[in-house]
């Protein structure tokens, strides 16, 4: 069966969910896009919008609509040549239309499983419970005549794990999309033991269709991108604890994240990034992932604290963000909750205070400044060179950030995770929009 | 000509879009009828009020796409109520609009119907995406040739000639003084308050403009810095004859004389006769300067129809400044600078003061008044004493509808 064939007949399995929804974004244009060959006239292609939740269904279309407006604009010099034998369409708008209908015409949204039983393809996106993902895997593998190929979303659950579990005999790849998986350009891509290579070498392809960056993972729990982020938030929720002798719990809180994000140039701070994927996201995955690592223990009690009060972050369905360890308002944090009272506390009463205690810092470079600076390297050289040399508490907090930071990089590749430093800084600069990657010397 | 035809109290509104600080295409901003009103007003003010107005004449290319709305000449009561029950009548000819609808008043000046008419000229594009501003500019070729067309119709007619041209005259060289063409723009829109490049604060224009033309999302030979705006804006400007001037009070020291033009139209189904020349451009400007009685050589400032930067380039050899093949020269060599032998459009033309489609030709009409009367501000350029006269061309379509006046400070 060739590329061309295998995608005539998907499934994507938590179609509306946040990962779901871009990846079957992805697959509707890509699987248009063949369907509009001239040689593949007259064939049909089918895309099942699989999902518990007919209400998610209907906003499903909507988003639909309004991502393929946006890339139909886009591409409109190319779609005039797809569409050049139809006399019918003239106007740049006519063709945007006709593509819009193209691509939703192939989309047949359902919350029945059974539909996947005629695909080839299955690509899953649902909640990251390994139970879960096996229990669904075996009831298609089983019903499906076709031998489907698996393509799980999982950022955290080995996929040799579910490859046993589900029967599948090495019909599955992890293919791990970043979000919004339609802009992320990374994704991770995680072979089983068992992997067949057929499988491996249509994941590059349309990886390389889609113009993603491939990174390669060891199928070790967490993978790069959340091997590194998760003992992330462990570090950042160890020092605020450290920090209680001087500092409320808000106040150090408030600390760390401006650490993390300020004077380590990231785009967000760590608090922020953890309200960004869901309190409960990061919590899950840290449960997944550490009966897999005996030496670590990587639990944060903070987000167990958290979410026995409530406090889950993630987003609205329009992507805005929801409250979390920090509290919002258009899109900004102003406030931090504190776990004790139960409340939030504004930044604003406290923010003089703590920034006074961190002492001198050299002035940072804005991440937005540096991430498409040509002279990046030598503008983070130029700054972190002078945060070497500073001394102030929250200098050495800065300093100790970065070197964990590397450290967790470096520890990723010795515990087989990573193959390479390489690797390690291109999941952080393309997953994470880090300015830089982790594993480097600028505080050598 | 049978009586003296005068142009006074020009006005500009803003040139509104992508460049200025104040856009912000997700907000609501001022519509069509505010543009009207507000240029209209900018120049009733200057007169004395609409009593003095026989006549109205407004431009405007495609507001029934891009407003969906008609019947233009019915918002002149809207400027102002004095002007309810006067005769108003709107003219379209594509980017040749502007042009056209000072040809109107000139003309009834000459009929002696009118002796003070209310020209205004007026676009507001920025209700769409560019890609679909693309489509309605698309209007001013022959629909037919649309559904063969570029997605971006005419960068895409003007990235062909541009590729025409390369082939025949080298394109390296004409590439740098495309970037050249470009520098002058910006730097002139800087020194005028309403340009819409007015804001642009790039160190190396050149460099910038050298970016390589990329087919794959824009078109083959042209990138984006060779274009002219997409623009939200309206200009105005009173025709009036010798009486008409007394009327409002105007000194003559403050007018500008209309001498000759040329005006014309050439086959909109053909395809250029030469992609590499501007031919209809080059023949209204010839008609322009022998009904005025003056050779290009007596110009001390041009207005010209700079809707790509090889179309600037092109002009300066359709005018006759440069010889076929020599334009990139003409350029490079800095005569169009402001400080150049010959300053063209001084207050940024179509790429850096904006090109509102219908209001372009009033705009230009505008600015030469403005810089004759000494009345151009930081904009202003030396107008040699022996070289006193300025020249317009404003073009419709590809090289189709054309317009070239000529003008004199009036004594």
């Amino acid at each position: 069966m060739s590329y061309e064939e295998r995608l005539q007949h998907v499934s994507v399995l938590g179609a509306a969910g946040k990962m779901g929804s871009g990846i079957l974004l992805l697959t509707a244009v890509e699987m248009a896009d063949i369907s509009l060959k001239p040689e593949n006239k007259g064939k049909a292609f089918v895309l099942n919008a699989i999902d518990v939740s007919d209400e998610a269904l209907a906003g499903l279309i909507k988003y639909l609509k309004a991502q393929v407006l946006k890339l139909a604009e886009k591409k409109v010099v190319g779609l005039r040549k797809v569409y050049a034998d139809r006399a019918d369409l003239i106007d740049n708008d006519e063709i945007i239309n006709q593509y819009i209908f193209d691509v939703i015409s192939l989309v047949r949204t359902t919350t029945r499983l059974e539909s996947a039983y005629d695909s080839t393809m299955i690509f899953e996106a649902i909640k990251e419970d390994p139970d879960v993902k096996i229990s669904l895997f075996s009831k298609i593998s089983t019903n499906n005549p076709h031998q489907p190929w698996f393509f799980t979303n999982t950022s955290s659950i080995p996929i040799t794990k579910l490859d046993q579990g589900a029967g599948l005999k090495g019909r599955i790849i992890g293919f791990h999309f970043y979000n919004p998986p339609a802009i992320q350009k990374l994704v991770e891509i995680i072979k089983a033991d068992g992997t067949l290579p057929e499988v491996e070498a249509f994941a590059l392809q349309y990886a390389k269709n889609l113009r993603k960056v491939v990174v390669p993972s060891h199928d070790k729990a967490g993978f790069i991108g959340n091997g590194h982020f998760m003992r992330d938030i462990l570090y950042a929720a160890t020092e605020v604890e450290k920090l209680g002798k001087e500092f409320s719990f808000v106040e150090a809180a408030y600390a760390l994240n401006k650490i993390s994000q300020d004077y380590l140039v990231r785009p967000m701070g760590i608090f922020q990034l953890v309200d960004y994927v869901g309190v409960d996201v990061c919590s899950f995955i840290m449960s997944v992932m550490n009966p897999y690592l005996p030496m670590e223990d990587l639990h944060v009690p903070l987000l167990d604290k958290l979410l026995a009060n409530g406090v889950k972050g993630g987003q609205f369905s329009d992507g805005s963000q929801k409250d979390g360890i920090l509290k919002y308002e258009k899109g900004r944090p102003v406030a931090i909750y504190d776990p004790s009272a139960k409340a939030y506390k504004a930044i604003s009463e406290f923010q003089a205070k703590v920034d006074e205690k961190l002492g001198t810092m050299p002035t940072p470079p804005a991440w937005k400044s540096v991430i498409g600076n040509k002279s990046k390297d030598e503008i983070l050289r130029t700054y972190f060179s002078q945060l070497k040399l500073a001394t102030s508490p929250g200098a050495e907090l800065s300093k100790a950030y970065a070197n964990r930071s590397c450290e967790i990089g470096l520890g990723l590749i010795s515990s087989g995770v990573a193959m390479n430093e390489n690797d390690v800084n291109t999941v952080l600069l393309t997953g994470f929009f880090h300015a830089y990657g982790p594993i480097n010397n600028y505080l050598k | 000509m049978r009586r003296k035809v005068y142009m006074i109290a020009g006005y500009n509104t803003l040139s509104m879009g992508t460049g200025r600080k104040e856009f912000n295409p997700k907000k609501e901003r001022p519509g069509l009828e505010e543009y009207i009103r507000e240029a209209g007003q900018g120049t009733l003010k200057q007169i004395g009020g609409a009593k003095h107005v026989d006549e109205c004449v407004i431009g405007n290319f495609m507001a029934s796409r891009f407003n969906r709305q008609a019947n233009l000449a019915a918002f002149f009561p809207f400027v102002d109520e004095g002007l309810r029950y006067k005769p108003a009548i709107r003219v379209e000819g594509a980017c040749a609009t502007g042009g056209l609808a000072l040809m109107s008043g000139i003309k009834s000046v000459l009929a002696e119907t009118a002796e003070v008419v209310l020209v205004i000229g007026v676009e507001v594009q920025n209700t769409v995406k560019a890609i679909y501003c693309a489509d309605y500019l698309a209007g001013a070729g022959w629909f037919k040739n649309r559904k063969t067309g570029h997605a971006y119709f005419f960068p895409g007619q003007f990235s062909d000639r541009a590729g025409s041209y390369f082939e025949k005259y080298g394109r390296e060289k004409t590439r740098q003084a495309l970037a050249r063409w470009f520098r002058n723009a910006i730097e002139n829109a800087r020194l005028c308050p309403t340009a819409q490049e007015n804001h642009n604060t790039v160190k190396d224009l050149e460099a910038l403009a050298m970016m390589e033309p990329n087919g794959k999302s824009f078109v083959d030979h042209l990138n984006v810095f060779d274009c002219s705006k997409v623009s939200d804006g309206a200009s105005a400007i009173a025709i009036v004859s010798e009486e008409g001037l007394k009327r409002c009070g105007i000194p003559a020291g403050e007018a500008i004389e209309v001498l000759g033009w040329g005006q014309m139209e050439e086959d909109i189904t053909k395809p250029p006769t030469d992609p590499t020349e501007l031919t209809t451009t080059k023949e209204a400007v010839k008609q322009a300067l022998a009904s005025a009685g003056i050779t290009r050589d007596q110009l001390g400032t041009a207005e010209i129809h700079d809707c790509f930067t090889i179309a600037g380039l092109m002009c300066m050899e359709a005018i006759g400044f440069a010889e076929k093949g020599k334009g990139a020269d003409f350029i490079l060599e800095g005569n169009t600078a402001r400080n150049g032998r010959i300053p063209i459009n001084t207050t940024g033309g179509l790429i850096g003061w904006g090109h509102p489609t219908g209001g372009t030709g009033v705009h230009q009409a505008v600015t030469i008044l403005e810089q004759l009367t000494g009345k151009a501000g930081e904009a202003q350029v030396e107008i040699p004493a022996d070289r006193p006269y300025g020249l317009t061309v404003n073009m419709g379509g590809d090289d189709k509808s054309l317009v070239s006046i000529v003008y004199k400070k009036a004594k």
